[in-house]
Formats: structure tokens, sequence, C-alpha cells
């Protein structure tokens, strides 16, 4: 059942992913003009974007657990997922930066030192930018698979930045935000090796019986 | 006076003529009766405050549409699209008004009983959310002076305590603990006998949407938009500051005072501009006034206090 799955994913070639993926923000756009986005078009396109974003990182974040727990291989599509992940962060940033505080330096400047979510997001954002300009086959066989690896490993410091990011910004706390966090975590659990780390810890914590 | 008549028409197109020419006597009256202090109606403002910055001036109301379909009323969930999606449940009539505390007439008013009593008049104040975005409104209020002066206010009072009405039937998210219910809000004594703090149970001359708090709210224009507490149940004169929910939640965050004030942040977002509502995607954020900008009429309401402590 999952090999003809697999078998069935591997047809779809990558470039597929790029065009569905953009398919989301033509939508924001539509609604944009359509008058859809509420009365608040700022915001709504604001958070729209940032929310896919974090669609995308969740994503590409599970794609290693869905092979080693389901067998199911996405993984050929997660260069796509990554970029597109990147490609609606750094348009969250920019409406954030045109059309929400439009340029307004000082506070800018402020708000990413002194506000925590702010200062957080920026975080995710400028650690998201060594993974995007390497992920491409070029710098990969440049950098050989290795040190690519390590480089990537960011990925799991973004996933947390992000999730925190969002979890910090409601006036109260948002289930949903909470819902994203505590699934990133679960993910990232995923990727510890249990063997090394977590069957030490395990057995402190049990009491013997 | 002159001026602020002046001012005035800028807004008759978005008011009905017969309306309009009401409002302009009642507005007279008012001043007979705040002994000039109406110069904190937002036409006042306009006129006669030549200081206040450039580019904030705008007094055009907003329309009806955008002030109905984007609210926090967290009653009816958190999201600003969700009060006017499901705050049609809410039952406004019959609808009471317990007045107690240190008060000579306490008791329960009917609502038709406090209007009748009332010197309606419309209103246009600028509404500025603590979120940083801002709107203007033509409320149809009277000032809550008015109606504590009919319930005669005892000498010991020092506060005003008011609530919101609890009611998980009609009100769903009083069904879950994003906030501690009823909401309630508070005011010191000053602050709700000042001219501009009205009650008010209209909108552009008819009556308020259910997600804008009908059938009666607070609105105090130089405070931050939480302070104008909804769909008000409860009102009672007290001695002590009372509890208010957003104070609750994160003292360090909303204090009691919570006015407006650009040069005293959030904590974690700055006060100095915001993004007035209705102007589509490329708006221009505009700066955020002290007071609202209606700091000559309430300033002195705070002389020798440290805004920056007492936020
Ligand atoms: C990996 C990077 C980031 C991700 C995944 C992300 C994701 C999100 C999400 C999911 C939301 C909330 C959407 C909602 O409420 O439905 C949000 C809101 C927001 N983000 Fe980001 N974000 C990132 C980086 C940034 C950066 C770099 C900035 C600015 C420097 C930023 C500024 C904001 C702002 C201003 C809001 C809206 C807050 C409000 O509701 O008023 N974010 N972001």
């Amino acid at each position: 059942m999952i090999n003809v799955l697999n078998a069935k994913l591997r047809s779809i070639p990558a470039w597929a992913v790029y065009i569905l993926g953009t398919l989301p923000f033509l939508w924001l756009v539509y609604l944009l003009f359509s008058g859809g986005l509420g009365v608040d078009p700022v915001k709504a396109l604001e958070r729209g974007v940032g929310l896919i974003g974090l669609k995308f990182l969740v994503a590409g974040l599970a794609i290693t657990p869905l092979r080693k727990f389901l067998g199911l291989n996405l993984l050929k599509f997660r260069r796509a997922v990554g970029l597109l992940a990147f490609f609606y962060v750094s348009l969250h940033l920019t409406v954030w930066l045109a059309l929400d505080i439009q340029f307004f330096w000082g506070e800018i400047w402020a708000d990413i030192i002194k506000r925590p979510y702010i200062t957080i997001g920026m975080g995710a954002f400028v650690l998201m930018i060594p993974l995007a300009v390497t992920s491409n086959n070029r710098v990969l066989s440049k950098i050989g698979p290795v040190r690519w690896r390590r480089l990537h490993a960011l990925t799991y410091p973004v996933l947390i930045l992000a999730g925190v990011h969002y979890a910090l910004i409601g006036k109260v706390w948002q289930i949903q935000a909470l819902v994203y966090l505590l699934g990133i975590v679960i993910l990232l659990l995923t990727r510890v090796r249990f063997a090394k780390c977590c069957s030490w810890i395990w057995q402190k914590v049990t009491p013997a019986t | 006076m002159a001026k602020r008549f002046k001012s005035d028409l800028k807004h008759s197109d978005v008011t009905p003529q017969k309306h309009f020419l009401n409002r302009r006597n009642l507005i007279i009256g008012a001043g007979v009766l705040g002994a000039g202090a109406v110069a904190g109606t937002a036409f006042g403002t306009l006129g006669a405050k030549p200081a206040v910055a450039e580019g904030a001036l705008d007094l055009t109301p907003n329309t009806l549409k955008e002030i109905s379909s984007y609210n926090n009323y967290y009653e009816f969930g958190a999201s600003k699209t969700d009060p006017a999606k499901y705050a049609h449940t809410l039952t406004t009539d019959p609808w009471s008004v317990k007045i107690d505390g240190l008060v000579e007439k306490p008791g329960t008013y009917d609502l038709a009983d406090i209007l009748k009593n009332a010197d309606l008049e419309e209103r246009i104040y600028r509404f500025r959310c603590v979120e940083a975005w801002s709107m203007v409104v033509p409320w149809l209020g009277f000032e809550l002076a008015s109606l504590l002066n009919r319930v005669g206010v005892q000498s010991k009072a020092k506060y005003v305590a008011f609530e919101t009405l609890f009611r998980p039937d009609e009100m769903p998210a009083q069904k879950t603990s994003v906030l501690d219910w009823p909401y309630v809000e508070g005011l010191r004594l000053d602050e709700a006998m000042n001219p501009l703090t009205i009650l008010a149970s209209g909108l552009y001359g008819k009556e308020l949407p259910k997600q804008n708090g009908a059938p009666l709210r607070l609105v105090v224009p130089w405070k931050y938009g939480f302070k104008s507490i909804k769909s008000i149940v409860r009102i009672s004169l007290v001695e002590e500051m009372p509890p208010t929910t957003w104070n609750t939640v994160g003292p360090n965050e909303y204090g009691f005072y919570s006015n407006v004030n650009p040069e005293v942040d959030h904590r974690r977002w700055s006060q100095a501009s915001e993004r007035l509502i209705g102007g589509g995607i490329f708006a221009k954020r505009q700066p955020t006034l002290k007071f609202n900008g209606y700091e000559e009429q309430v300033a002195d309401l705070y002389t020798g206090m440290d805004l920056a402590k007492n936020y």
C-alpha cells in the first residue's frame, strides 16, 4: 500500500509542488482585490502569509518522521517545501516592513530589539537565509553532504523560534498557536536519537519497581 | 464654539440631516451644562486645538461596515471577525442596569427608563485600540455624569466599577476561560464625571449593533478601547480601585488607567503610531496622540502623576 503510494509520488515532478505551493498566495491576492480580506487587509495579509509560512516549515519538518514511522517517502519534495516556507516568510516580513510598520525605522529597530516576538521572528528569518541560499544542487555538491546536513540542522532552531513567535503574539494564549508549538516539539522529539540520550534519562526518571 | 460647528459640518454628509441639526442643539445644551468643558467632543478638538499632530486630524467617521465588522469582544470569540458572526444571538431586550454601591438611589434601572431621561447626542470620537489600530466612530450617547448625578453619588465614592453581562448561553466564549468572566472595568470618579465620558446606545444615529456592545456601552475616548466596556449590566460606586479584566490578565501590560500614550509602550509593541482602519492596503500609519488627541480636555485629571508608572 505505502509502496504503491510512494511509486505514485515518485512520478510527480517537484515543480508541481512549487506550483501548488503558490496557490495560497494567489488566493490571498484574489481575496485582497475582491475585498475578501475584510476591513483590515494589511493585518489579514500579514497573518495569512505568516501562517502559511509556518505550515510549510512544519510540513518540511514532518517529512523525515513520516518516512521513519509510516514509510511514506516525500524526501524528493522537501527542498520545494522549504523554499516555499522561505518565500512566505519573506513575504510576511515584507508586509510587516512595507504595509504595517511602513518603514518607520525608529519603530522597526525598537521593535526588533525590544519586542520578544519580533526579535524571535527575526531570529527565525535570519537563520532561514543560509538554508534558502544553500538549497540547490550546486552548493550541495560544493560543500558536500556532511557539511550541508550539519548546516541544515538550523531548521530545528528555526522551527522552535517560529513556534514561540506565534505563541507570543496573542493578547491571551491562543489555542491554535499552542497546538502548533506542541506539534513542533513533538516532531523535534522524533529526531532525538532515543537510544543515545533518552534511554539514559528514561532510566533515571522511571522509578525502579 | 463657532469653530466647533465649522468642523462639525464636515460630517453632515454622513449624518441624516434631521439628526444632524438635532445634534447641534444638543451639543450647545451640553456645553452649557458642562460649563464649556464640552470642547471635549471630537469637534472641539478639531477646531480648538491646532497643536495636535498633522495627519491625525482626519475625523471622517469610518463606515458602519468597518465599525461593525472589526471588533474585539472576547465574549464572542478572540478573533476580530467573531463578534459580527456570533453576537446576533444576544438578547438585548429586555435589559436593565443595576446601579449600586455608594449611591443615594440604588436600584435596578430599566434601560428604557435610563434612555428616556438621557440627553442623547452624537459624538464623533477617535477610537484607539491597545493593539495600535484606530477608527473614528459617530456614537450616539449621553454623558455618564448625567446618569451618576441622577442616582446621586455619595461623597465616599472614589471609583466607578462596570460589569458586562454574563450569559454563557448567548455569549459562547464565556464557556471557555480565555478571560475571567464577567468582564469588568473601572474608572476613577473624576474620569467618569468628565464630560467626554459617555454611555453609548447607538451608532450612526441607529441602535448599537450587538457586536459593538449593545444595548449600552461605555465610551472613554482618551483611553485604550478595552476600557470602553460593552453590554453593561451593572454600575457600582465604590471606595477602592476596582479590579479590571485586562489588568488581571497582564498587570504589567495593561494598567488601570490605560490612557492612550505614544510615549509609553505596551510591553510587546510600540504605541507611538497607529493604523487607521479603512484606508485599504496602502493606508498610511499615523502618529498616536497623547490622550488620543483629547489632552486639552483630560490632561489635568492626571497632573502630578507619573504616566509611565500609572499606565
Ligand atoms: C520563520 C519566520 C516566521 C514565521 C513562521 C512567522 C509566523 C507567524 C504567524 C503564524 C503569525 C500569526 C498569524 C495569525 O495570527 O494567524 C505571525 C504574526 C506576525 N509576525 Fe511572524 N513569522 C515569522 C517571522 C516574522 C518576522 C521576521 C517578523 C518581523 C520582523 C514577523 C512579524 C510578525 C507580525 C508583526 C505578526 C502579526 C502580529 C499581529 O497579529 O499583530 N514575523 N507570524
